[in-house]
């Protein structure tokens, strides 16, 4: 379950990521109404085996069975709710109707890790950005120029390039990056945890900012929960 | 399709919550059909709501005066806040009877995905309220939905002071629905049975 909106007085229109048939918007009936027996099931960051019938012009739920539980452990943490929330956002821009296995995949193991608090909020949301573009067509490169191809290490991280880049091929100006830095980055995109977890606040927060900066410039600075996200809690 | 200012009226009843293109339609020729001293009626209300009615400076609740009815009422407990997303909340919440205490209303859930954060809702003016101690309790009772929980949360780690309770109504009420629909009788439910919540 990706996002949901109003629809009239009792319903909602919901998007959700499948397994195979992509991104899939239809009508929840009466979810509004307290006597709703989907209402929970189908919010977002719920993981649900729905079924649909043909409508006049979306499809309707009529049946949805929980298979992850994920809302109320991401809701209780406000940073992971923010998290989560940035996480479908980019899920909604990045998929369409084609579908995406990985992309499903990745997602579902995302809300599932933030709601067992497997590794610190600000880490997995950056992992997920980092792992959710590559399989979109954008991977950024920590290692090799993204440019000339020549092996690093580099320390100049331009988005618009397409990750790190030699001095020589640099704009400018371009802000130099802690190697420190570039190896969080790094492990981040590969999922080498132990490695990501070791890294000091100030690597974190610098690498951070290059996610969301990189993630920015490729959905044309589209998202809107990303300037909302709470990294106050470790 | 229709002329000028028939889906000039289309579309502006369209744009309102919940109205869709047929039901616009409907409306618009229910208003060309009606009696023009109705249509009259109905153009003058709408005018005079948006001059009248404003939010109380206080609660946020609406109200044609400058504090609502139920902040200006001395019978009401000035120790216990409600917290609400929507002003049409308070009119749920006054239904069950329960709640003899002040409400402030948010304007809303943080729902980042929406870009609305805590600061645009009326969070500050809810902690400048509790600066002078009078309140002992704030009853946080936004929808039980998935926004709500997440206001809820926030609020509760917001609000960490001394002499403070901070308490979230009790589960029972339906998970994914609006508050503005639960019947009194849950609702009151939900308020006696309303729990002290940590952050
Ligand atoms: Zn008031």
């Amino acid at each position: 379950m990706l996002r949901t909106h109003k629809l009239g007085e009792a319903d909602r229109i919901i998007t959700l990521l499948s397994r195979s048939h992509g991104k899939i918007r239809a009508v929840a009936k009466g979810v509004r109404r307290t006597a709703s027996k989907f209402g929970s099931r189908l919010e977002p960051f719920m993981v649900v085996d729905a079924q649909f019938y043909e409508g006049r012009t979306l499809d309707i739920v009529t049946q949805a069975e929980s298979l992850g539980s994920y809302g109320s452990d991401i809701t209780g943490d406000y940073s992971a709710y923010t998290a989560a929330s940035v996480m479908v956002e980019t899920a909604d821009k990045i998929t369409d109707d084609d579908g995406s296995l990985q992309q499903y995949l990745l997602l579902v193991g995302a809300l599932r890790s933030l709601a067992r608090k497997e590794h610190p909020v600000s880490l997995t949301l950056d992992s997920y950005l980092l792992r959710a573009l590559s399989i979109a067509g954008w991977a950024p490169s920590f290692g090799d120029c993204a440019v000339t191809g020549e092996p690093g290490p580099h320390t100049v991280f331009v988005a618009q390039l397409g990750g790190v880049v030699a001095d020589r091929v640099a704009p400018p100006g371009s802000p130099r990056l802690d190697s420190r830095t570039i190896a969080l980055l790094a492990s981040l995109l590969s999922g080498d945890w132990a490695d990501a977890e070791a890294a000091d606040d100030r690597q974190q927060s610098q690498a951070s900012g290059i996610v969301a900066a990189y993630t920015q410039f490729h959905l044309e600075r589209s998202l809107r929960s990303l300037q909302h996200v709470d990294r106050t809690t470790a | 399709m229709y002329e000028g200012i028939v889906q000039e009226l289309i579309d502006e009843l369209g744009r309102l919550p919940g109205i869709g293109p047929k039901s616009a339609q409907r409306i618009a020729f229910h208003i060309l059909q009606t009696e023009s001293v109705d249509v009259t009626r109905l153009a003058e209300v709408l005018t005079e709501v948006r001059e009248k009615v404003h939010f109380c400076v206080i609660c946020g609740n609406v109200t044609e005066q400058e504090q609502c009815s139920i902040c200006r009422d001395p019978r009401r407990s000035h120790a216990t806040i409600c917290v609400v997303e929507e002003a049409k909340d308070v009119s749920a919440v006054e239904r069950t009877r329960e709640f003899k205490g002040l409400y402030h209303v948010l304007g809303g859930a943080i729902s980042p995905i929406d870009g609305v954060g805590p600061d645009d809702l009326r969070i500050r003016q809810l902690l400048q309220r509790l600066a002078d101690g009078t309140v002992t309790e704030v009853i946080i009772a936004t929808d039980p939905n998935l926004e709500g929980e997440a206001t809820a949360t926030y609020l509760t780690r917001l609000l960490v002071q001394p002499g403070l309770r901070v308490t979230r109504l009790a589960s029972g009420l339906p998970v994914g629905g609006d508050l503005e629909y639960a019947d009194e009788v849950t609702l009151g439910r939900a308020f006696e049975g309303r729990r002290v919540v940590e952050p």
